[in-house]
Order: C-alpha cells, then sequence, then structure tokens
C-alpha cells in the first residue's frame, strides 16, 4: 500500500485537513478519522443510500467516493444540515410522521429528501419515488417517508425552511 | 396510595423516544463503536459447501506489514477447549474445524488495527481440501447417505432434543410430531381428498446495520459490545463457553440497525470473544453486506399437505409433512421446526389432524428464526392449498374459510383452546377493503386481473421470561430497565407508555435503559412479538411494584391517605435530602403445558395467537410474465394498540418485507456457492415496488391476558401474504403456482405451460 496524502477541504462548514490513503473511501475518512456517525456503510456497493452525503453541494455515495478526491471541496453531512437549536424540515417531518424505524437508513433518505426538494419543491409521489430509489429501507418505513417529504415540501413552500443552495453559498 | 391523574399513554400514538437522535444520525449503534487498543478481524472463508481441511497456509498473510495474529481453530482451543456453540445444538465451531460444511463458512481470521489490512491479508490465506459429495436439497438430505453432522449434539437447554442426543447418520435434527384425532379414517370417510406440494425458497434478513460484535476481554471479566436480539441469552451462552460465572460476562446492546429473527442467539459473539480471549485486547467484527448471506437465513421448505373435505364444506382430516432446510448448522431451526409445524393445518377446526415437521441439516447456510418463526412458509401451502379446494369443489373462498374457522373456545390442532383470536374479524375486514363482494373488472386480452386473500396462525414461542425494573430517582423522574432491545419497533416508546400509564407520568419523560446485562436485568429475547405481552406485563407489575412502594413510604412516613405529596418530597422528607430511590420489580412467565411427546397435544401451547389476514389485487401481463400488485391489504389482530401507530408501521412494514420474500428475493446456489450474494443480486423491496393502493389495519379486539389488552404483532402481517399475492395471480391466470419466489418469469412459464406450450426448463438449478 503507498503513502497516505494530506488533504484540505470544508466539512459542515469549517476548514479540515487529513491525512489519508489512496485506496480510503469518503466514508471511511468520515466514520474512523472524522468520527462522524451520520453516514453509515452498508452495502458498500453504492445501493442503499446509507452512506450519503453531498460533496459541492451533490449528493455522492460516500462508499464509492475516494477520500482523496474531496480535497478542496466542500462536504456536507446530516450532521451539518440543521443550527443545533432547530432540526431541518425535513428532519422535523420524519419525526412527525415517523418516517422511520430502526433509523439505520434515515440520514441517508433525509439528505437525498432534501436534494429531492431542491429540485422539484413540490413533488409528485412518482417524483419522491423515482428520486429517493437509490435509497433502502429495510423496516420499510416507505409510505411514511413519501409523507413526510411531502409534509417538508409544504412547510419549505411556507418559507420556514432554507434550501440547500443557500446553505452551500453562505 | 398517591392519586393518579388520568393521562391516557394507552392508545396514543406517542412518537418515538429517540427521534430526534435518529433523525440528526447521532443514535447510538455498535457499529461505531471503537474501543482503545481494538483489533479488527476480517474472516476467510470455505469455497467449497462440504470438504475435510487438508491445511490452511496462513504465511503469507502473517507476512503482512500491520498484521497483529492470524488464528485458526488450533488457536482457539488454547483458550476455549471444546469451542462448540449453539442454542439447540451444540453443533457449530467457532472456526472450521477440520470441516467446512457450506460455502462460505469461517475458516480463519486475520486480526489487524486497520480493517484495509486486515482484508488484505486475508485475501492472502489459502486452502487444501478434500472435497466431499454435498447434500443441498431438503427432500434429498433427508434421506441421504451424505451427512452434515457425524452426531447429533443438543444442549441442554430444550427437553424435547434430549432423545436426539447421540444420533448418528441421520441430518434429522428434529422429528416433531403432533397427532390428533385418527387423519387415515378421515381420509377414507371424507367426500374428497386432496394433495398438493409447495416450496419455500432460502431468504435473508439484509438488516441494513450488518452483523457487529465487539468482545473486551480483560482481567477475567468480559464485555461484549453487540447488535443482538437476545443479550441474556449471550451472556448466559458466552458464560458457558468460557466455563465462567454469568457476572464476569457482560453484554450490552444500544439500538439496533434492524434485526428481523436474524441477530439472535449466537451469532459472531462466540468468535470475537475467542479471539479477544486470545489477544487479550478488543476485537471488533463487522460482516459486509455479501458476508450476512453466510451468517443466517431463512428456512427453505417443502410442504406436502393433503386435506379430506366433504361435500357440505367441512375439511375433516389433514395431514401435513414439512422438510425444512436448516443448513449446515441447526441454530434456532429446530424450534422454526416444532413452532411453526403445530400450526401447520392453518387457523381451522379439524378434527383429524397429523403432522410431521423436520428440521433437516444441509450444505448450505445455517437458517434460522425470520420474522414469523416459519409462519409464513407454512401460511404459502396451507393458505393456496385452501383456494385450490374451494376452486375445486366450487365453494366460495370466504365462506369456505368461515366454514372451517377456528372459534371462541375451540380447540386448535395442538388441543389449546383458542381464545383471543379475531380470525374471522381480519379475513371481513380484507374482504370489505378489497370490496370482494362487488364487481371486479377482471380485465381481458393481453392484461388479466385477480384477487386473492387468506388468513394466518401464529403460536407464540413459549414458556419465556421476562423481568423489569423500574426506579423512580430522588426527584421523582423515572428509568425503566430492560433487556428488551429496540431494533426498531418501536419497544423503548411503548414500554415507556405502560410505565406512564401506571405510574400517572407521560410516556415521553421516562428514561429507557438499554440492554447491558450488568444493570438491566434478565430477558429471553426480543423475538417472535413477544416483546409487548411479555415484557409489556413484567414492566406493568414493575410499575405497579412501585406504586405499592409508594404507598408504604407514605405509611412509614405517617401521611394522611391521599396525601398527593410528591415522591420527590417524600424521599425528601425520608432521608433529609434529594436521595434514595423507589424500585419496583416485575417478572413474567406465562401459563404453559409441555405437549405430549407423541401426540403434541396440550391444553396450553402458546400465551396468545398470532392473527392476520391479507388480500391482494394484481394485474398481469400475459405476454411478459410481468406483475403488479395494484392492492395490497394487511389486517391483524393486535388486542388494544398501545400505540396505534407503532401497530400500523408494523403491520405495513411486516407486510413489505413479506412482499419481499414472495416477490424477488431468493438465495441462487449453483454447486452449493450462493450466486447472488450482494444487494446488486439479491433484490429486496424499494419504494418501487410499492403497491399503489396499501392499506395497513387492525381490527377492534382485546386480549384479556396481555398487558392493557394488547398482544404483539410484529409478524402478524407476514403470515398469510405470499399466498394472498399467490391466490390472487392464481384468479387471474387460472393456475397455481407452488414455488416461491412469484417470479415474472416463474408466472410466465406457468402460462405457457396452462396454454399448452411450455418453456423447456432451465438446468442451471
Amino acid at each position: 500500500m503507498t503513502d497516505a496524502r494530506t488533504i484540505r477541504f470544508t466539512l459542515n462548514g469549517a476548514p479540515v485537513s487529513v491525512s489519508v490513503m489512496p485506496h480510503e473511501t469518503l466514508i471511511e475518512m468520515l466514520s474512523l478519522r472524522l468520527e462522524l456517525k451520520g453516514a453509515r456503510e452498508s452495502c458498500g456497493q453504492g445501493l442503499c443510500g446509507c452512506c450519503t452525503v453531498y460533496v459541492n453541494g451533490k449528493s455522492v455515495s460516500s462508499c464509492l467516493y475516494l477520500a482523496q478526491l474531496v480535497d478542496g471541496a466542500n462536504v456536507v453531512t446530516i450532521e451539518g444540515i440543521n443550527d443545533g437549536a432547530r432540526l431541518d424540515p425535513v428532519q422535523e417531518a420524519f419525526i412527525e410522521v415517523g418516517a422511520f424505524q430502526c433509523g439505520f437508513c434515515t440520514p441517508g433518505f433525509i439528505m437525498m429528501a432534501r436534494e429531492l426538494l431542491d429540485v422539484h419543491p413540490n413533488p409528485t409521489d412518482d417524483e419522491i419515488r423515482h428520486y429517493l430509489i437509490g435509497n433502502l429501507c429495510r423496516c420499510s418505513a416507505y409510505p411514511e417517508i413519501v409523507e413526510a417529504v411531502k409534509l417538508a415540501a409544504r412547510r419549505r413552500a411556507a418559507g420556514t425552511a432554507p434550501a440547500l443552495a443557500q446553505e452551500l453559498s453562505a | 396510595m398517591v392519586a393518579l391523574m388520568p393521562v391516557g399513554n394507552i392508545g396514543r400514538s406517542v412518537p418515538r423516544l429517540e427521534g430526534r437522535d435518529k433523525v440528526m444520525g447521532q443514535a447510538e449503534y455498535t457499529h461505531h463503536l471503537r474501543l482503545p487498543g481494538m483489533l479488527y478481524g476480517k474472516i476467510f472463508r470455505s469455497t467449497l459447501p462440504h470438504a475435510l481441511i487438508k491445511s490452511v497456509d496462513t504465511s503469507a498473510a502473517k507476512a503482512v506489514e500491520g498484521v497483529f495474529r492470524v488464528v485458526t481453530i488450533d488457536d482457539i482451543r488454547t483458550v476455549i477447549p471444546h469451542p462448540y456453540y449453539g442454542p439447540a445444538f451444540h453443533d457449530q465451531p467457532v472456526l472450521a474445524d477440520g470441516k467446512v460444511r457450506f460455502a462460505g463458512e469461517p475458516v480463519a481470521v486475520v486480526l489487524a488495527s486497520d480493517p484495509r489490512v486486515a482484508e488484505y491479508a486475508a485475501s492472502l490465506i489459502t486452502a487444501e481440501y478434500e472435497e466431499l459429495p454435498a447434500v443441498l436439497d431438503e427432500v434429498e438430505a433427508a434421506a441421504s447417505d451424505i451427512c452434515v453432522h457425524d452426531e447429533l449434539k443438543p444442549a441442554a437447554t430444550f427437553p424435547d432434543l434430549q432423545h436426539l442426543k447421540g444420533r448418528r447418520g441421520t441430518n434429522v435434527a428434529l422429528d416433531y410430531r403432533l397427532v390428533r384425532g385418527d387423519v387415515e379414517a378421515g381420509f377414507a370417510a371424507a367426500d374428497h381428498v386432496f394433495e398438493h406440494t409447495f416450496r419455500c425458497q432460502q431468504a435473508m434478513h439484509t438488516p441494513m446495520e450488518p452483523f457487529v460484535s465487539i468482545a473486551d476481554v480483560r482481567d477475567g471479566r468480559m464485555t461484549l459490545h453487540t447488535a443482538s436480539q437476545g443479550p441474556s441469552f449471550v451472556r448466559i451462552e458466552m458464560a458457558r463457553l468460557l466455563g465462567w460465572p454469568e457476572n464476569r460476562v457482560r453484554v450490552k446492546v444500544p439500538h439496533l440497525g434492524g434485526g428481523f429473527g436474524g441477530k439472535l442467539y449466537i451469532k459472531l459473539e462466540a468468535l470475537v470473544t475467542s479471539l479477544s480471549l486470545l489477544v487479550q485486547r478488543p476485537v471488533k467484527i463487522s460482516l459486509t453486506m455479501e458476508e450476512q448471506f453466510f451468517m443466517v437465513t431463512k428456512h427453505a421448505c417443502t410442504f406436502t399437505i393433503k386435506s379430506g373435505v366433504n361435500n357440505d364444506g367441512k375439511v375433516v382430516a389433514r395431514k401435513c409433512r414439512i422438510l425444512w432446510n436448516g443448513g449446515a448448522y441447526a441454530d434456532i431451526g429446530p424450534r422454526v421446526t416444532q413452532k411453526a409445524g403445530f400450526t401447520s393445518a392453518g387457523p381451522y377446526d379439524i378434527d383429524n389432524v397429523e403432522i410431521e415437521s423436520l428440521a433437516v441439516y444441509t450444505n448450505r447456510p445455517p437458517a434460522g428464526a425470520l420474522r414469523g418463526f416459519g409462519a409464513p412458509q407454512a401460511a404459502w401451502a396451507y393458505e393456496c392449498h385452501t383456494d385450490l379446494i374451494a376452486e375445486a369443489l366450487n365453494f366460495d373462498k370466504i365462506e369456505f374459510r368461515r366454514q372451517n374457522l377456528l372459534k371462541e373456545g375451540r380447540p386448535q390442532a395442538s388441543g389449546t383452546p383458542v381464545h383471543d383470536a379475531a380470525f374471522e374479524k381480519v379475513m371481513d375486514q380484507v374482504a370489505d377493503r378489497l370490496d370482494w363482494h362487488k364487481p371486479f373488472n377482471r380485465g381481458n386480452g393481453r392484461i388479466l386481473r385477480g384477487r386473492g386473500l387468506a388468513v394466518g396462525i401464529k403460536g407464540i414461542t413459549s414458556p419465556t421470561t421476562s423481568v423489569a425494573i423500574v426506579n423512580l430517582y430522588g426527584d421523582g423522574s423515572c428509568g425503566l430497565y430492560i433487556g428488551t432491545v429496540d431494533m426498531g419497533q418501536g419497544s423503548d416508546t411503548v414500554m415507556a407508555q405502560i410505565v406512564a400509564e401506571v405510574l400517572g407520568l407521560d410516556a415521553e419523560a421516562v428514561h429507557v435503559i438499554h440492554p447491558d446485562t450488568d444493570v438491566t436485568p434478565y430477558d429471553m429475547g426480543t423475538l417472535g412479538s413477544r416483546s409487548t405481552f411479555h415484557m409489556g406485563t413484567a414492566v406493568r407489575l414493575a410499575a405497579e411494584d412501585v406504586l405499592r412502594k409508594i404507598d408504604d413510604l407514605a405509611k412509614e412516613l405517617g401521611l394522611p391517605p391521599n396525601s398527593n405529596l410528591p415522591v420527590s418530597e417524600m424521599l425528601r422528607k425520608k432521608y433529609g435530602m434529594q436521595a434514595g430511590n423507589i424500585i419496583g420489580t416485575g417478572s413474567f412467565i406465562p401459563d404453559y403445558k409441555k405437549p405430549d411427546p407423541e401426540t403434541g397435544q396440550t391444553p396450553k401451547a402458546t400465551p396468545f395467537w398470532g392473527v392476520g389476514a391479507n388480500g391482494a389485487e394484481v394485474e398481469i401481463d400475459t405476454e411478459t410474465g410481468e406483475v403488479k400488485i395494484v392492492k395490497l391489504v394487511n389486517v391483524v389482530d393486535a388486542g388494544v394498540a398501545i400505540n396505534p401507530r407503532a401497530v400500523r408501521q408494523q403491520v405495513s412494514g411486516a407486510a413489505i418485507m413479506q412482499m419481499g420474500f414472495t416477490m424477488t428475493e431468493n438465495m441462487v446456489f449453483r454447486d452449493g456457492q450462493l450466486t447472488n450474494g450482494s444487494l446488486a443480486d439479491y433484490k429486496i423491496p424499494s419504494l418501487l415496488d410499492m403497491p399503489e393502493q396499501f392499506v395497513n389495519e387492525y381490527v377492534e379486539s382485546r386480549q384479556q391476558s396481555g398487558p392493557f389488552g394488547a398482544k404483539g404483532t410484529g409478524e402478524s402481517s407476514t403470515i398469510a401474504l405470499s399466498p394472498a399475492i399467490g391466490n390472487a395471480i392464481a384468479d387471474a391466470i387460472g393456475v397455481h403456482l407452488t414455488d416461491l419466489p412469484l417470479t415474472q418469469e416463474s408466472i410466465f412459464r406457468a402460462i405457457q405451460k396452462k396454454n399448452g406450450t411450455p418453456l423447456p426448463e432451465d438446468d442451471n438449478d
């Protein structure tokens, strides 16, 4: 195995530098080196969405994304989508509707649902199903997840929430 | 007595107590846990389904920089002289011991501080084998000369397995029998006799948090952090393996990222315990999604069912023979065999019943419990069989069922009278939601439409014990100490509701302490829909014990009756400051009578009955075999729903999971090798698989013996879901499929066969 390289990037709004191996994936760096717990490796093949994070404002499966590729990038995880005092509207909606059971896949769904609402502010059921097809929930809270996304869309439309784009440019 | 404010915790959809942690990604799972000095283990697995191990070459792995140690069974034996474990049979070695019994069995482990180093080094291990003939099919294995184990080694825990001790030359690990009346005389006297054979496939739990355990052995004590549904069992079995008293083994379980029956009994715990004992450092093993297919699975089975039916629609005799494919190690398979066996004649009142249910070893990955303990496999047969009989004799499918369904007080096949089991009610509600009695559009030409329904029954593992502790602290706030594992079903919230209801608190104010065997008392396990009923009762009793102790304290302090002094004030009066506790305990074991070993008859086989009915409406493209589930209706008897939303979520989630086992999920083997062991090739349901109309309900009912009238409901909607869909497909295309899953290909083949243009058989299996 070859040598580590130091990369610098923005993580949830704060600058960080990390020494990573060339073979290391983004999820390994986030969970093992930076001790974040929200993104989780499950299938390891980019099929389940449990490890979803944003890189430069776009969702990626961090189990398939090499850590060194985020050098200079803006990385946002579930830990960075609320200010601590108030939850994101999607998070609030997931609680209100009860859109999870074991909770292991939940951060991935929430990250993807936020991006969905940026693209489709008023999504149909079909748009929700297709946008979230890369996220799997074995407890099968799917009906509640669709409801939660629609509730969050109404909340956002009522102007109570910052869109992802604004947050990233801030 | 302290006067209570009626707060209405029962029947209230209290949001999950841990909801905020979960949406923030902050909930604790074993998945994340790391301990100082911890080593990661990566497993080298067998490539053959059945072989003697001639040698294992670990030299290249040992030479990799960063490798701490490479371990085989010979190393394990230096610290654990007899390294075999299992809940029913002590048949499973910690690592393969001279022989491999399925392709994918752990043979060696590499330990390293860096999991990538361990993984790379494990890939350098090689083994030489002497290949043995393998037996994969349960029907073949039941009569085969090829034996997976030389000798049967039942654990001491199950009395009904002791007669198997020392038995050689067989793959049958349990021969469960039930006899009621005279089945042959019943067939002879019946107007009609029907016999059909059905098959279920091997499938996998697929929890999103893959199996993970960490053992930390030091100074003659061990702490296990493990994603387990049964911490008390883990402690008992690890203490046995180590030859230690229970109080030197501590088992801690945070939240679980799904369990579904997979994370029960011993999984990775024996391996990490042995490794940590060997190297005296914490050891963590996390499986990959692919490796989960080699840990534990859902039983495949072959079920032949024969019924005698009279012209008036009465079923008078039924004979069931089920062979369960248990894989290479018994795990809890013998319990699945017995539990699903005793209800395999269905929810029907039949005078003459004979059941034979056999657990069979094969050279496949082990099978264990999966959401229903075999009940869904049994229902696949008996409810398709019910429709086939109704069609042959031109009976109305609902009225035929109604005529034969078990009524209140009537004996089930085991002789146990049925109480609080709303079979008719759930069936009628499904029929109503399907508009069964209204005209139905059957489609025409290329697209055909059909509908079907089915009713299921399940017995509950018995007798099992739960113990709970309720602790009021000095300020009067409340902690609940239970071994029930919240794996997403919402048990923390429901148990808090029960405590709160008794003590006059809000459920949201109760703190539930997660399983830690140094702190929380015994519980048999979070399995088989038992927690709400068993632990719920223990929690209620513990809370009532607290009330008695508050009453005693009031008397001790000389307070006037109904003084309404808060507990915190009472404790302050007693101790002179904010101090002390009021601790209540409760334990519960339901009535149970052991079945007669020859006939399986008992007056008390189960503490309550699992009851569910399902209905489906489907659309089939006859030119491609493509099937669309237009409507899926699931109705259960949950007793009184303590948390209505949580109950509906269990009904809905369990139904979708069972839909996967019905339509797509199938572990496909070729020459004993699993060919589709990853999420890329093994398809679990996603958002696009949701039926257009999806109805999940529970009926008004009450379990008289349950806490506040409740009973368990985590599995009820799984039982009869497969036959509901199978019967709907048959209704559309005019032919019944006998084998799960109901794939597009199998439907297309059935249509072609019916049309007289059968497709050539696939010879790949």
